[in-house]
């Protein structure tokens, strides 16, 4: 197993940026999710650390190696790297057995036939795959096909494994599974692994540490609770949990309180920022009291078993979304108090 | 009210598909069942007797085996030249690969009496373009394309292009995830390529070389320029001297020798149509990209390699059939005063009969393309609206009468058109025989085009039409028409370049005064006025390169799958 670093890593097509420079550490059997929207430069971020595409700018190295360097050109190709990579449409070979799937990497480093024999037991056995050995794969399942291409991925013992929305071809219920698959399988090995989705329950279910991406830039690197409780800009917090940002004024600083002004009510906040201009709101920071000081109206509440979510709107016609265990009619007037929210600085 | 429109709509629907259908049925498989039936009677009786004595003969024995022995080892040439390539041009970053296609594509548009001529051109004693730059052989040596090798060599060149087309197409189709995922399992270079991209490509290999056998047997031009001088005889080759030498009296016996060769080439169609069918493994994953396998440092000598191959092939042999048309008489050395146009000029303007080969071929091509247009267009409209089992049948047969080696087809026409029914007319020896047999031997060379657009078009479209009223005809004519007319011209275009270049049928139906362009070059070739036949096959070069360059051009408005060279 190894760590990655990325240092000022950017990618160009034909001159077009799909990333910027960006500079990363994962570390050594860390489970580190990239999270974003599609397009934002998640899969060419991937496809570098697995060799690829060759940086347009900046170096990587993949445990004491430096693997890629775009000033001196020089790079490691992607099977000199020892890697995993599980593909979104997992790319088994059609005319392999499973068995033969999975021992390829193991035939490939020319492999003793009992040591090869033994590893790939292991491995399917791992992955739950011996009934289904001597089939081919076309044979079987969408969640068999991606366990084989785990196993093809796990036989060889690889440095860092590399994960393309494996997900993303199977049906909701054998998601939820497959995800228990990937976590038991990092438990068990501590593999470093980079995982790429653009679901946020599947990466906060699953990840360490949790890169959100935009529009080719990591916006923030850090653990889910971190992303959730503490968001450093209006796209991470309405991207992680579908926070509602507004924006704040009058910064006062007081024995360790520091409050600044919503709308012109005062409100106590938390942050690690000289100048936060901006708060995230989620349901849990806002209280529905009738002598509370902001007003609001019922715009809409749906029903989310136990408990309703509320829509409401502010004077200035923002909209919030508040929780609340009673059904309240649209239309209604509200009194909210906020309570304790994240402010950050967005430029 | 509506419901009673649409049900009238869809009827007047049904009967056009099933008139245009009766006619594009009759065209393309009458003549086929019609020697079937010649073969198996004697004096309108069951009969396998006339069969048997056939097929005894050796001289039946030693043209089958001839026909085998070419076709085979020419097919292994064009995989040879084939596949290297496609797995170059398909697999890695090779530069102008465009380029290097539509050359490659060329000497499969070049009717083969014509690759024939241009390559006895750059070889032997009386080449003229050896001559010139004294390196001609001696007098009275042999000319070393005079043999089976030759034939098999150019019936390879003739040919790579099919291998490469469809194996190329079947690399298409592997995902790159497939072959990313060997990589990163720690296979390179030509391991991944053997153990991975080989398993998987090699149905539509093998789809390729049975439809590149089945071509090359009933190639007739290059076996008849190169094998009759050498008394070396092959099915087409005997059939036609046959036909040629006693008349219409051999007519039950070529049909036997039409039906052996047939029944081979539907060998082969049936084992293409099956690893065709085994292509379809289900491979899951997108193949967006194409390719592009960096060579690094071999790239500079590979491209070299590539281009000087298609040189080899393609620019040499035109060069000598250039050279010996510029020269006032066959064996003259070209020299700065040497050189004429007299032979363009008497080729072109003064002689009758190639004045009239230029009609006749003008007029045939365009009358079968205009014809084509008016069968196909309504033909795949309504087979895509309303499939039934005819015109499923249809589907499977109507590629048929291009497939089969054309004197099986031309032998068909003159047996299902000597005689006319109920009549003492006969069709044998008008140009007629020759349009009928057009007609059906490139019906699916305008079908598919247009098939394949249509099929992309968007239902929705004829019914919105439909909804607001548009009539059968209204429809076809205001919606369908414009939307596969780019289609439709791509496949005239094809249509005018087969049958303006076409041989093997004409060669077998034509007669004086009906005379083809592919005729006209073979006779004159014959007759050993080799100066004006090159000066004729270069004029049909410069028209072939042309049209295709107009292809080629509008490319980019055609569907997928319509340029034949761009899969
Ligand atoms: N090989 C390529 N050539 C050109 N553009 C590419 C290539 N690969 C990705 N891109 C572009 O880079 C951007 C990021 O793509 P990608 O990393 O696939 O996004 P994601 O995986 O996050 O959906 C997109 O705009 C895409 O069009
Ligand atoms: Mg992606």
């Amino acid at each position: 197993m190894a760590d990655i670093r990325l240092a000022s890593v950017a990618k160009h097509f034909d001159g077009v940026p799909a990333l910027h420079p960006l500079t990363a550490h994962i570390h050594d059997g860390e489970f580190v999710a990239l999270l974003g929207p599609s397009g934002c430069g998640k899969s060419t971020l991937l496809r570098l650390l697995a060799g690829f595409e060759a940086p347009s700018q900046g170096s990587l190295m993949i445990g004491d190696t430096e693997v890629a360097n775009a000033q001196s050109g020089q790079a490691v190709p992607p099977e000199a790297r020892n890697i995993g990579f599980v593909f979104q449409s997992y790319a088994l070979w059609p005319h392999m057995t499973v068995r033969r799937n999975v021992s390829y990497p193991l035939e490939v480093r020319g492999l003793g036939k009992a040591e090869r024999i033994a590893q790939t037991d292991a491995a399917l056995q791992a992955t739950g795959l011996e009934k289904f050995a001597d089939r081919m794969p076309s044979d079987l399942s969408g969640g068999q096909r991606q366990r084989i291409a785990l196993a093809r991925c796990l036989v060889s013992d690889p440095q860092a494994v590399l994960l393309d929305e494996p997900l993303a071809n199977l049906d909701v219920a054998l998601r939820a599974s497959m995800q228990d698959v990937f976590s038991d399988f990092h438990k068990r090995t501590g593999a470093t692994m980079v995982y790429v989705t653009h679901d946020q329950a599947e990466a906060m279910a699953m990840a360490d540490r949790i890169a959100v991406m935009f529009e080719g830039r990591i916006v923030q690197l850090d653990t889910p609770e971190t992303l959730y409780a503490q968001p450093r800009s209006t796209f991470v917090a309405g991207f992680v949990g579908e926070g509602t940002v507004l924006p704040i004024n009058g910064i006062e600083r007081q024995d360790n309180i520091t409050r600044a002004r919503l709308y012109g009510e005062r409100i106590a906040i938390r942050t690690d920022a000289d100048h936060p201009n901006q708060i995230c709101i989620r349901p849990e920071n806002i209280n529905i009291t009738e002598t509370g000081d902001l007003r609001s109206i019922v715009q809409r509440s749906t029903y989310l078993g136990g408990r309703y979510r509320l829509t409401l709107q502010l004077p200035n016609g923002a909209l919030l979304k508040a929780e609340s265990p009673e059904r309240y009619a649209d239309g209604r007037q509200l009194g909210l108090s906020i309570q304790m929210p994240w402010a950050f600085t967005e430029a | 009210m509506i419901a009673q429109k649409t049900a009238k709509g869809s009827r007047s629907e049904d009967r056009l598909l099933s008139f245009v259908l009766l006619i594009a049925i009759t065209v393309t498989l009458t003549p086929v069942l019609r020697l079937f039936l010649e073969g198996v009677t004697a004096q309108d009786r069951f009969s396998l007797s006339l069969m048997r004595d056939v097929l005894g003969q050796d001289s039946t024995h030693r043209a089958l085996w001839h026909s085998l022995t070419t076709a085979g080892l020419g097919t292994l040439v064009s995989v040879l030249i084939g596949s290297t390539f496609a797995f170059l041009v398909a697999l890695t970053d090779l530069r102008a690969k465009a380029a290097l296609v539509f050359c490659l594509m060329i000497p499969m548009m070049i009717p083969p009496q014509i690759t024939a001529l241009s390559w006895t051109q750059i070889m032997g004693p009386s080449s003229v373009l050896l001559k010139t730059i004294g390196m001609a052989p001696p007098l009275g040596a042999p000319q070393p394309l005079y043999s089976p090798a030759g034939i098999i060599l150019l019936l390879g060149v003739q040919h790579s292009s099919i291998v490469f087309l469809t194996l190329r197409a079947g690399l298409r189709a592997i995902p790159q995830e497939v072959i990313e995922a060997a990589r990163i399992s720690g296979a390179k270079g030509l391991r991944v390529w053997w153990q991975i991209i080989v398993p998987l490509c090699l149905p539509s290999l093998a789809a390729g070389i049975a439809i590149t056998f089945v071509t090359a047997l009933g190639n007739f031009g290059i076996p008849a320029m190169l094998g009759i001088p050498a008394g070396y005889v092959t099915l087409p080759t005997l059939i036609y001297q046959k036909l040629a030498g006693l008349g219409t009296s051999v007519l039950a016996e070529v049909a036997v020798l039409a039906m052996l060769i047939g029944f081979v080439a539907i060998c082969g169609i049936l084992l293409q149509r099956f690893f065709q069918s085994q292509q379809r493994v289900h491979l899951v994953g997108s193949s967006s990209r194409p390719l592009a396998i960096a060579l690094g440092r071999a790239r500079l000598p590979i491209e070299a390699l590539l281009w000087m191959i298609v040189a080899v092939i393609l620019l040499l042999p035109m060069l000598g059939l250039l050279a010996t048309s510029l020269v006032p008489a066959y064996g003259v050395p070209l020299r700065f005063d040497t050189v004429t146009l007299s032979s363009w000029y008497e080729t072109l303007f003064r002689q009758p009969a190639t004045s009239r080969a230029f009609f006749n071929s003008f007029s045939l091509a365009i009358g079968t393309a205009v014809v084509l247009i008016v069968i196909c267009l309504p033909l795949a409209w309504l087979m895509e609206r309303n499939p039934t089992r005819l015109g499923r049948l249809f589907d499977a047969l109507v590629d048929l009468p291009y497939a089969l080696p054309g004197v099986v087809l031309a032998i068909a026409m003159i047996l299902l058109l000597i005689n006319l029914p109920f009549t003492d007319a006969t069709l044998y020896g008008t140009i007629w025989i020759i349009f009928l047999a057009y007609l059906a031997r490139f019906l699916t060379v305008m079908f598919r085009p247009i098939q394949a657009s249509i099929r992309q078009l968007d239902p929705a479209m004829n019914e919105a039409a439909q909804s607001v009223g548009a009539s059968l005809w209204q429809r076809l004519r205001t919606i369908i028409l414009p939307l596969s007319a780019p289609s439709a011209a791509a496949g005239t275009i094809l249509v005018f370049l087969t049958a303006f270049n076409e041989l093997t049928v004409s060669a077998l139906l034509w007669s004086s005064g009906t005379e083809t362009l592919g005729v006209m070059i073979f006779n004159l070739d014959d007759s050993g006025e080799t100066v004006m036949a090159s000066a004729l096959a270069m004029t049909i070069v410069l028209v072939v390169m042309a049209l295709m360059a107009a292809i080629q051009l509008s490319a980019r408005n055609l569907p997928k799958g319509v340029v034949p060279w761009q899969t």
